[in-house]
């Protein structure tokens, strides 16, 4: 240090702080690629116990066409059909029940409220975000079902309806939060421009902010409905389980997710049985992934321009 | 009641919360003639100019008594349609805020918000007055052949112009600008002066500004104030030249600012 043309004084500078900074750059970079590590390993173990199955005993063409789940039997059917009509239906219903009120919702919170109700809102929407599903799961079994069959005068209350309204509620605070997220991201200087030009708040609100946030509120919405295709436990208990087509929303339904969640715990590994249940989860995974890989590029979209 | 005003205030205070921003302010700006506004950030001008159309409510917690004549008419009166206020009263900023959709859409926006309201309207008639709006603000030969692209790809010259054309189309009677100029390069300030200044005599113009050369060169009368008060109030050669208070003397001189 003394020599300042020492070319050892390099060295020198390796003291304790210059190692304290490496293991923090080592730390953060592990825990900045850990994400992608982990998604990359789920997606390596899902396949890996599923393929065996999907390019051996299984006939792709009944996976996507038949209603015959029988995994058990001495017969054995792998048809998936009703499985996957089971998790559209409820994830349908849930949406057509979920995007009104959360778009409802987030324009309420963005743009009409103030001060401390738009706070306390913003807390309450978040604060609905964690409650476990499982607790969902048991309003729709001992809320829900009874007021269903009492409203509706049906014999049973655990259908894709059921799962749909309680489904629809547990998706409504992210697509809230989101939504809410686009229309702030909107420029107070279009809403004044259009408010200056005579705009009442209503027409400001459908010709300025709708059109500037579009893509945020499309994203919303796909991510909800991301949310309702993985969600397992709450639809495992109020759907009622039952393998079936449905022809009205008051029919019990199947989910992908319950079924895994219900029969996997059953099988032995590597059996045909535990195959197509991961054969399931592959296919989950592959819509899941295409769901929200769109969500994100469409919300991409809107910082390009 | 028609006394040659365009606009006129008596009595105006106003209040951001607790803050007193207008005292007692008494203004009548003549009809068809460009009125600028000139003094010191934070004496109120801008205030002023933005309880002219109401846009200050936007705001929530603004309180003003006394009264604003538009036309003749209070616009603080209970019967008065704040839409109707901004129809007659329309609105340059600061920075050139045009919408997200394109040239064609900007310039049409609040011509189909009002009309719309009352009648359909043939595609022929919004190609005039498209045309017709673009034209008095100098800027039809430059957009003509883009009128599908996005606003906001303008230059920020163009884009103030478009901001002032779509005001155009509903035929108001009153055009508040508010320092118009200032997020543009010398030669932007000065094709909009040029244009505003075309503008003068089809319009009753209110403009905010800093800049006194501005002021000087492109307004018949000026208004001077400081501290929420209108401190002078003349045509503009006079305020310059002839100032009757120090305080007028001070800030066109440079003094303070």
């Amino acid at each position: 240090m003394s020599h300042p043309r020492d070319r050892t004084g390099v060295m020198d500078r390796r003291d304790l702080a210059w190692y304290a900074d490496r293991c923090a750059q080592v730390l953060i970079f592990a825990g900045g690629i850990s994400a992608i590590v982990f998604i990359i390993g789920i997606f390596v173990f899902v396949t890996r116990e599923g393929l065996g199955f999907v390019f051996g005993p299984l006939d792709l063409g009944q996976f996507f066409s038949s209603i015959e789940w029988r995994p058990t039997s001495d017969n054995p059917g792998y048809g998936a059909l009703a499985l996957m009509v089971g998790t559209l239906s409820v994830t349908g219903l849930a949406m057509l029940f979920s995007v009104p009120l959360s778009l409802g919702a987030a324009l309420y919170i963005g743009e009409f409220a103030k001060g401390k109700t738009r706070e306390a809102l913003k807390i309450l929407v978040e604060m609905l975000a964690a409650i476990p599903s499982v607790v969902w799961g048991f309003v729709g079994m001992s809320i829900m079902n009874p007021l269903i069959i009492q409203v509706f005068d049906v014999p049973v209350g655990l259908s894709a309806l059921n799962a749909g309204i309680i489904l629809g509620l547990m998706a409504a605070p992210i697509m809230t939060t989101i939504a809410e997220d686009a229309l702030k991201a909107v420029p107070d200087s279009y809403r004044e421009a259009a408010e200056a030009l005579g705009a009442t708040r209503w027409e400001v609100i459908l010709k300025v902010v709708i059109p500037a946030s579009k893509n945020g509120l499309v994203a919303a919405v796909l991510l909800g409905v991301g949310r309702g295709f993985g969600e397992t436990m709450a639809v495992l208990m109020a759907t009622g389980h039952s393998i079936n087509i449905p022809t009205s929303p008051f029919d019990g339904v199947r989910a992908l997710t319950a079924t895994i969640a219900s029969e996997l715990g059953d099988t032995a590994t590597g059996s045909p049985h535990y195959g197509s249940l991961f054969t399931l989860g592959i296919f989950l995974f592959v819509v899941t992934f295409l769901i929200n890989l769109t969500a994100d590029l469409v919300v991409k979209g809107i910082r390009k321009k | 009641m028609d006394n040659g005003y365009a606009i006129e205030t008596r009595g105006l205070n106003l209040w951001y919360g607790d803050f007193q921003a207008l005292f007692d302010v008494d203004l009548g700006v003549k009809k068809g003639i460009i009125t600028s506004m000139i003094g010191p950030s934070g004496c109120g001008k801008t205030t002023l100019l933005r309880t002219c159309n109401r846009i200050n409510e936007r705001l929530g917690y603004v309180r003003t008594t006394g009264n604003v004549f538009v036309l003749g008419h209070d616009i603080f009166a209970d019967d008065v349609e704040i839409v109707q206020v901004r129809k007659e009263v329309g609105m340059v900023f600061q920075r050139p805020n045009p919408l997200p959709i394109s040239i064609r859409d900007n310039v049409l926006f609040g011509f189909r918000l009002h009309e719309a309201r009352m009648r359909k309207v043939p595609a022929g008639e919004e190609a005039a007055v498209l045309e017709s709006a673009l034209r008095q603000v100098l800027l039809w030969d430059a957009v003509k052949d883009r009128l599908d692209q996005p606003a906001t790809g303008l230059s920020l010259e163009e884009q103030q112009k478009l901001c002032i054309a779509r005001l155009l189309p509903v035929k108001p009677e009153v055009l508040l600008m508010d320092e118009p100029c200032s997020a543009l390069d010398p030669a932007g300030t000065e094709a909009v002066e040029e244009m505003i200044w075309q503008l003068r005599g089809d319009y009753t113009i209110l403009i905010v500004t800093h800049n006194m050369a501005q002021a000087r060169r492109a307004s018949d009368e000026c208004v001077f104030m400081l501290l929420g008060k209108i401190i002078e109030h003349g045509r503009t050669e006079e305020v310059f030249l002839n100032p009757l208070n120090s305080e007028t003397a001070d800030y066109i001189e440079g003094r303070y600012g």
